[in-house]
């Protein structure tokens, strides 16, 4: 028992006893009574605070600036880390990082979205929003991993696609299309990890495979809570309220089978050990790459293919009957 | 009686008609002519001054692509629910069945263009503003596999603000989904024509709108991933004339063609006949 339970036991043990001596003796002891509930509740209310965490603030966990990044997750969990450029059409995608690397002996691809860490460095990366040249990056790389047969690794930590002239004029509606298309007929296993923020097409683009694990406290949804508040209620400042509505926690995501794995993440947010996060990270990729890589390239497709085809909620009404299928 | 005295004239009022009753007339945003509704709809609803084409709800573009009493209709049972209690879903899909008489913000099934067999989906830019939920992946991804199941080819008519926001993390992996159906369907060596009208936004334009063998645009479509509101507010500047429309796209090579409506039917079966036959080998 924690120390703030026994102290709460012990609470309500004394309010009960003041109760019926109160009783017994017939007199009044309701002020006394009163401050001991106050306090019992007081003690409650501190600890459900720290036991839930709000969808809102897993938001703002999932964007702290402290929190490790892509760059730094691969140093932690790969060795022969070599960073490799270029979309080979338009140019490089600085919001996008990707290359070969060792997960202990196994030679694999690794790409991620890459944020800053300092507001320099987060303007270099575009805040982790990419290009279409940076899906294309992925892409050709994924396919060279498929060309060599190298599992692909991906980390998912994005704001979302970035909505300027030139991301439009080079079509990045097209480039994630293609990035959706292509992944799933990959024949090497692709393990995904949502690190921070998965935020709409322009995590999905790197976000198809075959496992997807999820950060305790990041978060991933069709549209960011301020984006969502102000076209549906015309009013950003509603965006603690969308978080909740938009079921965005790798719990919530758990349950709606889109996610396979939640790894959990040292008390307070995995910013504050980023050492330990790692090892988990990292223990969780060489227990599942292995298991995907066992499996023959016609199973891990038609598999693939069926974790997809499974997602998506309706009710199907014939003549005769009405199910609900999830 | 004077002799100079000036003439009067009555005043006749040069005022634009400002509020146009909705379903009985629409004002061309184009060249701000007033239709009356029902002669609009007769001309597929283009504007005979400027040739702006509006948005076309499903059951007058079916009726105009699809040989008279060759559809039908698939998965038209597949109905919306409310997966995550998201606050006022439940009560907009009532009315919005209600008011447009649809299920679902697409159509699907088989039909016959100018004699040929053909996978359709059409989607309703009347219900929901054409948003991608469960239902709208689901039947798009039904539609894929059977055409594909009776080797037919595949006429998309794209139509959607995007991903359907009340249905979150569903919506978005609708992406997934109809875009792996598409790869089976490609790789099966079958044709895929998309048709992109106005507006083609968000998750579809980055789903299975912009994954056609040939892409198809109507004139003027707005055709785009992130919304013009949203580019504007990033970049704090005006966004340049015809940004983001179908003229735009060609262009920039994404789509293949223009089609203007009255002519997307014969286009659309030239374009069938000229794969007739071209079934993949080996």
């Amino acid at each position: 028992m924690a120390s703030w339970e026994k102290q709460l036991a012990h609470l309500e043990e004394k309010i009960k006893e003041l109760e019926i001596f109160a009783r017994e003796q017939n007199i009044d002891l309701s002020g006394e009574i009163k401050a001991l509930q106050e306090k019992a509740k007081k003690i409650k209310g501190e600890q459900d605070q720290d036991i839930a965490i709000s969808p809102w603030q897993r938001v703002k966990l999932a964007r702290n600036m402290e929190r490790p990044t892509t760059l730094d997750y691969i140093g932690m969990i790969c060795e022969d880390f070599v960073e490799l450029h270029g979309d080979r059409l338009f140019s490089d995608d600085p919001a996008i990082i990707a290359g070969i690397a060792r997960l202990g002996e196994q030679p694999v691809t690794v790409i991620g979205h890459q944020k800053g860490r300092s507001t320099k460095d987060n303007i270099a990366r575009n805040f982790g929003m990419p290009h279409p040249e940076g899906y294309r990056k992925a892409l050709r790389l994924m396919e060279q991993a498929n060309k060599f047969n190298r599992p692909i690794i991906t980390f998912i930590d994005t704001p979302g696609a970035y909505p300027g002239l030139g991301a439009e004029e080079r079509g990045q509606g097209e480039a994630i299309a293609r990035n959706l298309r292509e992944m799933s007929g990959l024949k090497v296993p692709i393990i995904v990890t949502v690190t921070g923020e998965g935020g709409s097409g322009g995590a999905l683009a790197l976000a198809v495979g075959d496992w997807v694990g999820m950060f305790e406290n990041a978060v991933y949804s069709v549209i960011s809570p301020e984006g969502c508040a102000s076209i549906l209620w015309k009013d950003p400042g509603k965006a603690e309220r969308a978080a909740e509505s938009l079921k965005l926690t790798a719990e919530d995501l758990k349950k709606a089978g889109v996610i396979d794995a939640i790894i959990e993440e040292p008390e307070g947010g995995c910013h504050l050990d980023p050492k330990e996060m790692g090892k988990r990270l990292g223990e969780h990729l060489e227990e599942i790459v292995p298991y995907l890589q066992k499996m023959d390239p016609s199973s891990l497709l038609e598999r693939r293919w069926e974790r997809i085809e499974k997602i998506g909620v309706w009710t199907q009404e014939t003549q005769t009957q009405k199910k609900v299928s999830q | 009686m004077a002799l100079f005295r000036k003439t009067r004239y009555s005043q006749v009022g040069t005022r634009e008609i400002k509020n146009v009753p909705k379903n009985i007339a629409s004002k061309c945003p184009e060249c701000k002519h007033v239709h009356i509704e029902k002669d609009l709809s007769q001309k597929l609803k283009v504007c005979d001054r400027c040739g702006h084409h509006f948005s076309l709800p499903a059951k007058q573009r079916l009726k105009q692509i699809v040989d008279e009493g060759t559809f039908r209709e698939t998965d038209s049972g597949l109905t919306s629910i409310d997966p995550l209690n998201f606050p006022e879903y439940a009560e907009k899909l009532e009315q919005v069945r209600e008011k447009s008489g649809l299920n679902e913000a697409v159509i699907t099934g088989f039909g016959k263009v100018e004699g040929i067999e053909v996978g359709l989906g059409i989607m309703a830019p009347e219900f929901m503003l054409g948003s991608m939920g469960s239902v709208v992946g689901e039947k798009i991804t039904r539609i894929i596999n059977k055409a594909r199941e009776k080797k037919t080819p595949l006429i998309i008519f794209s139509a959607s603000g995007g991903a359907r926001m009340q249905e979150s993390i569903y919506s978005l992996m609708q992406m997934a989904k109809t875009s792996s159906a598409l790869a089976r369907f490609s790789e099966a060596g079958q044709l895929y024509i998309s048709v992109l009208t106005h507006p083609t936004t968000g998750g579809v334009t980055a789903s299975f709108a912009m994954l056609g063998d040939i892409n198809i645009a109507e004139p003027g479509s707005l055709i785009g991933f992130a919304g013009p509101r949203v580019i504007q507010q990033t970049i704090g500047q005006k966004l340049p004339e015809g940004f983001q429309r179908a003229e735009f796209l060609l262009e920039h090579g994404f789509i293949d063609r223009i089609v203007e409506r009255k002519m997307l039917k014969k286009e659309l079966a030239l374009l069938l006949k000229l794969h007739e036959g071209g079934e993949k080998v080996g």
